[in-house]
């Protein structure tokens, strides 16, 4: 298997992206909300309406990071028996019938090392995974891990925060792959948002100091939002407000209703509208302002 | 590594006890988490920072405190001459505002004015809250709901003290849940915020700076019983949740190849039946809260619910230094449930006069099942971390009186 970069499907996705003159729309689930037939369901429509790459949660009892919408659903998916075995199940199934669009397996360390590093990115990569991002794998602990994955071809991607200083940054962007995913706010997923603004000034600082592609994340709720990320980042991530939509198609009991998929698909159609509008030039004077 | 000629010399630079601790945290913590570190290795430097601190542990908290000889109880076990550190008499009642006191003139150090802290059984809340008084500094402590419900003195004591209560319901509403809410609260305020973290657990330097904070009980010790038996003693006995106040009272004899040490984890309802806080004897190696260390957790690393009668040992994981300390086989580490230890509360009470908190009553049970086979020679120094006030209601429900 080759880790060359040009023949992995982010760097492929994201060259045409860049071809295109367009940011990307990342989509972010939890693996197993609220059931794991519906979540697979849900994963595979995502490209089809309009989902550039798929992040796909590996869910953890102790999410460090995430605020209640995505704590609420790994707690779904957890009753409803996801393993992370399950989960690199659910990403065979997609692969199988999507060749192209990138996914990113997201999650917390302590799953992955239970798995055993080194059986997690095989299984990972044959499965069809692209990426992973571990967010309690700082720099400093990842290299049980990061040289593991990127011998496999996945690419380990590291985040920056806006509390990464100029003495930070060189050792996140030291060793990244895949793209930097910048985390917008100060705090957990789904609490906050951040002002394109304050946005764009960050990108322009990481892009001095990587060539990688940057996705922003954390606090983007709105298709509003999330055009005005895509005018300055190579990428928009929406979680908590796609996780949200699940949580409000569900019954009493906790089980999807029939409408689940196509609300949450028509609310990622509308996140797409807006990112792919986002650097027309009537819209790009707009938000230049 | 290098050859290993001490046992109190770590952790490494980068906070690991052979493959335990570290900092596995989210990004958006590391800078602030090298920050603590850097400002807590300049303080250790500083002899004013030490002088600070020695005056308040002297005049405020009450230290030295008591090395008091248990005279009946030795009697009743008929061997070991047992020794108890009287950490229940310093100010608020427990070992916590040793590392309490230490941190928060760390936290003023530093410039922050927010202090953030999680509790299980409301001790180290009480101590945090405590110190924030202390210096007008503001406080918010998270709580699981679980033991808002048991530990209902000390929730009053600490809003008494000024500090916002946060109540925490997710998960098993217990002590990890309300550390993942403070994580949570710290991501979201890393400017203005310091986490007064409760135990030698948590991501580099913490479990050092608590262990070290700690220490002062081992050195108290170690000084305590040269002066009154001319030697050294033969056994250390503590009671492990996070473990502070074990690796307060071990660490300064790591080194003495003479001294037995062993750290008494919480069996709940039993080992075998799965519900209970005993992170060595019933768990294995995983990564949660900042650090690797033996956690209890299923075959695919969801952290399982902890259960002890005693809020301060419930909870899934214990300090790496712990773990590292039982992989090297430098301390052993026993395991008491519920009963035996509701069995050492009531026995301790009648035959010293003293209420012991249910986390030692989890030592003090497994004293009673060595004390009496070793010779009348043989000195045992148990540490009396914390006073049972705050456990009468939870002691009598068990027993079943009703208040």
């Amino acid at each position: 298997m080759s880790a060359q970069p040009s023949e992995r499907r982010l760097a492929r996705r994201f060259a045409r992206l860049a071809a295109e003159g367009r940011a990307g729309l990342v989509t972010f689930v939890s693996a197993g909300d609220p059931d794991i037939d519906t979540s697979l369901a849900l994963l595979k429509r995502l490209p089809g309406a309009g989902a550039d790459i798929v992040e796909l949660g590996m869910v953890f009892s102790d999410p460090m990071a995430d605020g209640p919408a995505i704590q609420a659903a790994g707690k779904r998916a957890l009753k409803a028996g996801i393993t992370l075995k399950k989960t690199l199940d659910m990403v065979r199934a997609f692969r199988a019938a999507d060749a192209e669009t990138p996914l990113v397996l997201m999650g917390y360390y302590n799953p992955i090392y239970v798995y055993g590093n080194e059986r997690f990115v095989r299984d990972a990569r044959a499965a069809g995974a692209d990426g992973v991002i571990v967010v309690d794998l700082p720099p400093e602990e990842d290299a049980e891990l990061r040289p593991l994955a990127t011998a496999q071809g996945l690419d380990f991607i590291r985040l920056a925060t806006p509390t990464s200083d100029d003495a930070r940054l060189p050792v996140i962007l030291t060793g990244a792959s895949g793209f930097i995913y910048y985390v917008s706010i100060l705090g957990i997923t789904g609490t906050r948002s951040a002002g394109a603004d304050v946005v764009a000034g960050a990108v322009a600082r990481l892009r001095r100091l990587t060539q990688l592609p940057i996705a922003v994340g954390f606090g983007i709720r709105t298709a509003p939002q999330a055009g005005a990320i895509a005018a300055v980042a190579d990428a928009a991530v929406v979680g908590s407000a796609l996780v949200e939509r699940i949580a409000a198609n569900l019954d009493a009991d906790g089980r999807a209703l029939p409408a689940l998929v196509d609300d949450v698909t028509g609310f990622v159609s509308a996140l797409a509208k807006a990112v792919r509008d986002a650097r027309l030039p009537s819209r790009a004077a707009g938000v230049a302002e | 590594m290098p050859q290993i000629n001490t046992y109190s010399a770590g952790p490494d630079e980068n906070g690991h006890f052979g493959l335990y601790g570290g900092r596995f945290v989210a990004e958006t913590l590391m800078p602030l988490i090298l920050e603590v570190e850097r400002a807590y290795t300049a303080a250790k430097a500083d002899a004013d920072f030490q002088r600070e601190l020695d005056y308040y542990l002297r005049d405020y908290v009450g230290r030295p405190s008591p090395l008091y000889f248990a005279e009946r109880m030795t009697k009743h076990f008929g061997g070991a001459k047992i020794y108890f550190k009287r950490e229940e008499l310093n100010h608020t009642g427990a070992h916590k505002i040793n590392s309490c006191m230490g941190q928060i003139l760390l936290a003023q150090r530093m410039g922050k004015k927010r202090i953030i802290a999680e509790t299980g059984a409301g001790q180290h809340g009480v101590a945090t809250a405590t110190v924030c008084a202390l210096f007008g500094l503001s406080c918010v402590i998270y709580m699981g709901q679980t033991d808002i419900e048991r530990q209902a003195p000390n929730v009053f004591r600490m809003k008494l003290l000024g500090a916002e209560l946060r109540p925490v319901t997710s998960g098993s509403a217990t002590l990890k849940d309300a550390m993942n809410e403070a994580l949570r609260d710290w991501v979201a305020n890393v400017d203005s915020t310091y986490y007064l973290i409760g135990t030698a657990a948590g991501p580099h330097p913490y479990p050092a700076m608590v262990r070290d904070f700690q220490s002062v009980i081992g050195r108290e010790v170690r000084a305590e019983m040269l002066e009154r038996e001319g030697r050294l003693p033969d056994t250390l006995l503590a009671c492990v949740g996070g473990g502070s106040n074990a690796i307060g009272l071990f660490h300064s004899f790591l080194d003495d190849a003479s001294v037995r040490m062993i750290g008494v984890e919480a069996a709940g309802h039993g080992l075998d039946t799965g519900q209970h806080a005993a992170s060595i004897n019933g768990g294995r190696p995983g990564v949660l809260h900042g650090n690797r260390t033996y956690l209890l957790h299923d075959e695919d690393g969801q952290i399982t619910e902890a259960h002890s009668i005693s809020a301060g040992l419930d909870y899934p994981g214990i300090g790496p230094e712990h773990s590292w300390l039982n992989d090297i086989g430098r301390v052993e580490y026993a395991a008491i449930t519920d009963r035996e230890a509701l069995d050492a509360f009531q026995l301790c009470s009648r035959l010293e006069g003293i209420l012991p908190a249910l986390e030692p009553a989890h030592a003090l049970a497994h004293l009673g099942k060595i004390a009496g086979r070793l010779p009348r020679d043989h000195i045992i120094v148990i540490n009396l971390c914390g006073r049972g006030d705050k456990d009468v209601f939870t002691a009598a429900r068990a027993l079943g009186v009703t208040l």
